[in-house]
């Protein structure tokens, strides 16, 4: 393994800041250069490691780019067909309770194919955590309008711009399922800076802890980018993200639980 | 506890029974002609006696997705349907073949296409023994006659699920779903402590993470698997064949039905030998894997076979198929929900005799 | 006076040069190579490594989690 370092002296156990997560397993992600997916499965192995859930967690993984989720975090991991994994995540918590149960979706996956198990699920108040990635746009098969794809926004099916009066407003799913219930935490990160990776990493930190009080539905949005898709460089397109995404999915907690939970 | 004897739907007999075989969970939705299953389900409540898990989803597609997730941790999962519904679960199903999961998904039948009615037929054949989904794969495909079958199928069912890693479909019809009959229930099983090794259960250390897909993007991969299932398939084959036979020591004529057809063509038996016409019914109890030898065997000694269906005729095909041309097949059947009678089929029978 | 100085070690080969690390860095330490790795990235190094302080904002950032960082006083 060819490394570059600074300065020799300080590299020393002691001196470890950072590491990568056990759980993240030797394969390469497929995720194009500066991709939020993988900077998020990077967060997510960090938690599942640190809140002692290797052996507890049971993931399911969508039909997207991270459809190969399962190759990059050491877990028990179940593959559901594209927008079901949160009735697949509804099954396998109602028969195994005592597991941390999660899926990993993106905007095409959770809100549109899927959207009527992600409602529902949300309604039930299933007590599982949903990691959304919303990057607006179907990246795995090659940048095509998603549902959360902005007005004016270019994709392959949307060449001159998503034009609303003829393909609809995209759609704040998040907003959506703040209003059910059954949610008992929602909140909008994003993965592109320092900071908002820290942000992230504690919003997910949190759906681990509730989920262990059964309360409802953990909801995590991850706004992110798509550099290919969006036809731009990483560092680009996380500023194109932030003029443009944030405005129309604003960052923060949309919903958060009254009492804190007891850790 | 020793068994008990009931009178009750079919419907009904499907749900206690699935309590005590001691099934996991039902995951449903409501459509007639089926909705007693989630229904009789719901008022047992089995989560307060066996611990089973009954729950009603927002549509057919989520509660066969749920059982997927149910079964991928190895657990006694089913759901429960009619046509249009068990259409709206075919990519589940066909992703639980790919995906090695077992479990059990009844089709109360009713008549189609489309909305189409909702009393009995049997124009899911089709569906149910060639795929209805896609990709080279088959479901174990029961063929209930009885309430006590539709009891009794639920446990065999689950059995055959779990030793092949296979969906199971229990294909019934609205008549045998709503007919009320004396069943034998067997006695409650235990839910089962343990679960396969390749089920999810969260990764001990000991152990690889198990990963449930149908995913292979390498062809020589995929190709690999897929001729596993076709050795699964050819096992099936010779290790699971069930049908019945009435009268066909002597039988000149042979009927082949199943289901609600076979107890019509039962009937039809008795009336043609009272006319002296010796006929005898083939009643096919699995339609995958389907009893070709032995209508193959009969096929030699009868000078004709007439399939009884409630359908345009499709288990004919696979009837045809077993008599290599023997002798000549046809078929009889009523449509859109139509029950045949006995007479009916006699006299269809007369004229083909004549006419043969 | 005691210092904090951080050094950290970029796993080249893994690196995709999506410069996310070196758009993140407060002190100005990463910088993009010329030579491309085996992939053909521009990898990300540590240009000028007496100026990192261990802060770990490129490996937090990281989406390939290649960069590994220390921290010491001196």
């Amino acid at each position: 393994m060819k490394e570059i370092t600074g300065m020799k002296e300080i590299i020393k156990p002691e001196n470890l800041v950072y590491k990568k997560s056990e759980l993240l397993t030797e394969n390469i992600m497929h995720y194009c250069p500066g991709c939020g997916h993988s900077t998020t499965h990077r967060i997510l192995a960090e938690v599942l490691e640190e809140e002692g859930l290797r052996h507890d967690a049971i993931g399911v993984s969508p039909v997207g780019c991270s459809v190969f989720l399962y190759n990059y975090i050491d877990i028990d991991w179940q593959e559901a067909a594209h927008g079901r994994a949160p009735a697949v995540a509804t099954g396998i918590k109602r028969l195994m309770p005592e597991k941390f149960v999660f899926t990993y979706q993106g905007d095409g996956d959770l809100a549109a194919i899927g959207t009527s198990e992600t409602i529902h699920s949300c309604n039930r108040g299933e007590n599982i955590m949903i990691i959304f990635i919303n990057n607006g746009i179907y990246g795995m098969t090659g940048g095509q309008m998603a549902p959360t794809t902005l007005p004016g926004m270019k994709s392959s099916t949307s060449p001159y711009g998503r034009d609303v009066s003829i393909m609809g407003n995209p759609l704040k799913m998040t907003d959506i399922v703040a209003t059910l219930p059954g949610t008992y935490y929602v909140t909008r990160q994003s993965v592109h800076t320092p900071v908002n990776v820290r942000r992230t990493k504690r919003a997910i930190r949190k759906a681990v802890q509730y989920q262990k009080l059964n309360k409802g539905t953990c909801f995590i949005e991850i706004v992110s980018n798509c550099p290919s898709g969006w036809k731009m460089t990483p560092v680009q397109s996380n500023k194109w993200m932030e003029e443009n995404m944030f405005p129309f999915y604003p960052l923060g907690d949309l919903k958060t639980p009254e009492e804190q939970p007891a850790n | 506890m020793e068994r008990e004897l009931r009178l009750m739907k079919g419907n009904e007999a499907v749900a206690e029974a699935a309590i005590r075989a001691g099934a996991d969970g039902y995951f449903g939705y409501p459509i007639t002609p089926q909705s007693e299953i989630l229904e009789y389900l719901m008022e047992a409540n089995p989560y307060t006696t066996t611990g089973m898990v009954v729950l009603q989803a927002e549509s057919e597609i989520a509660a066969i997705n749920m059982v997927y997730g149910g079964a991928g941790c190895g657990k006694k999962v089913m759901t429960s349907s009619s046509s249009p519904g068990i259409s709206l679960k075919q990519e589940g199903i066909t992703y639980m073949a790919g995906a090695e999961l077992p479990c059990v998904v009844v089709n109360v039948v009713r008549g189609g296409p489309g909305l189409g009615t909702i009393q009995p037929s049997q124009s899911d054949y089709f569906q149910a023994v060639k795929g209805g989904g896609h990709g080279d794969y088959h479901l174990i495909v029961l063929a209930p006659a009885s309430v006590q079958e539709m009891a009794d199928f639920v446990g065999l069912g689950f059995d055959l699920a779990f030793k092949y890693r296979n969906p199971v479909m229990i294909l019934s019809d609205g008549a045998i779903g709503q007919m009320m009959e004396k069943v034998w229930l067997s006695p409650q099983k235990e839910r089962s402590k343990t679960v396969p090794g390749w089920a999810t259960t969260g990764k001990p250390a000991g152990r690889e993470r198990n990963i449930i897909t149908s995913l292979e993007l390498d062809p020589d991969r995929q190709e690999v698997f897929n001729r596993k299932l076709v050795v699964k398939y050819n096992e099936i084959r010779a290790n699971e064949v069930r049908c019945e036979e009435f009268s066909c020591e002597d039988a000149e004529y042979l009927m082949v039905a199943y289901g609600t057809s076979a107890r019509v063509c039962q009937k039809a038996v008795e009336l043609a030998r009272a006319q002296g016409i010796k006929a005898g019914l083939l009643r096919p109890i699995t339609l995958f894997p389907f009893p070709s030898a032995p209508i193959n065997k009969l096929a030699e000694k009868v000078r004709l076979i007439l399939t009884v269906e409630m359908s345009a005729g499709q288990m004919i095909e696979d009837v045809l198929l077993s008599v290599s041309g023997k002798v000549p097949v046809y078929h009889y059947g009523r449509m859109g929900g139509v029950v045949p009678t006995p007479d009916e089929v006699v006299d269809c029978l007369k004229t083909k005799i004549i006419g043969g | 006076m005691a210092k904090i100085v951080g050094s950290i070690v970029v796993n080249v080969e893994r690196c995709k040069g999506c410069e996310i690390c070196m758009v993140s860095c407060p002190t100005g330490t990463i910088a993009m190579a010329k030579e491309v790795n085996g992939k053909g990235y521009n990898y990300a190094f540590p240009a000028n490594p007496d100026l990192c302080n261990g802060c770990a904002n490129c490996a937090v950032v990281c989406p390939d989690g290649v960069i590994t960082v220390y921290k010491a006083k001196i």
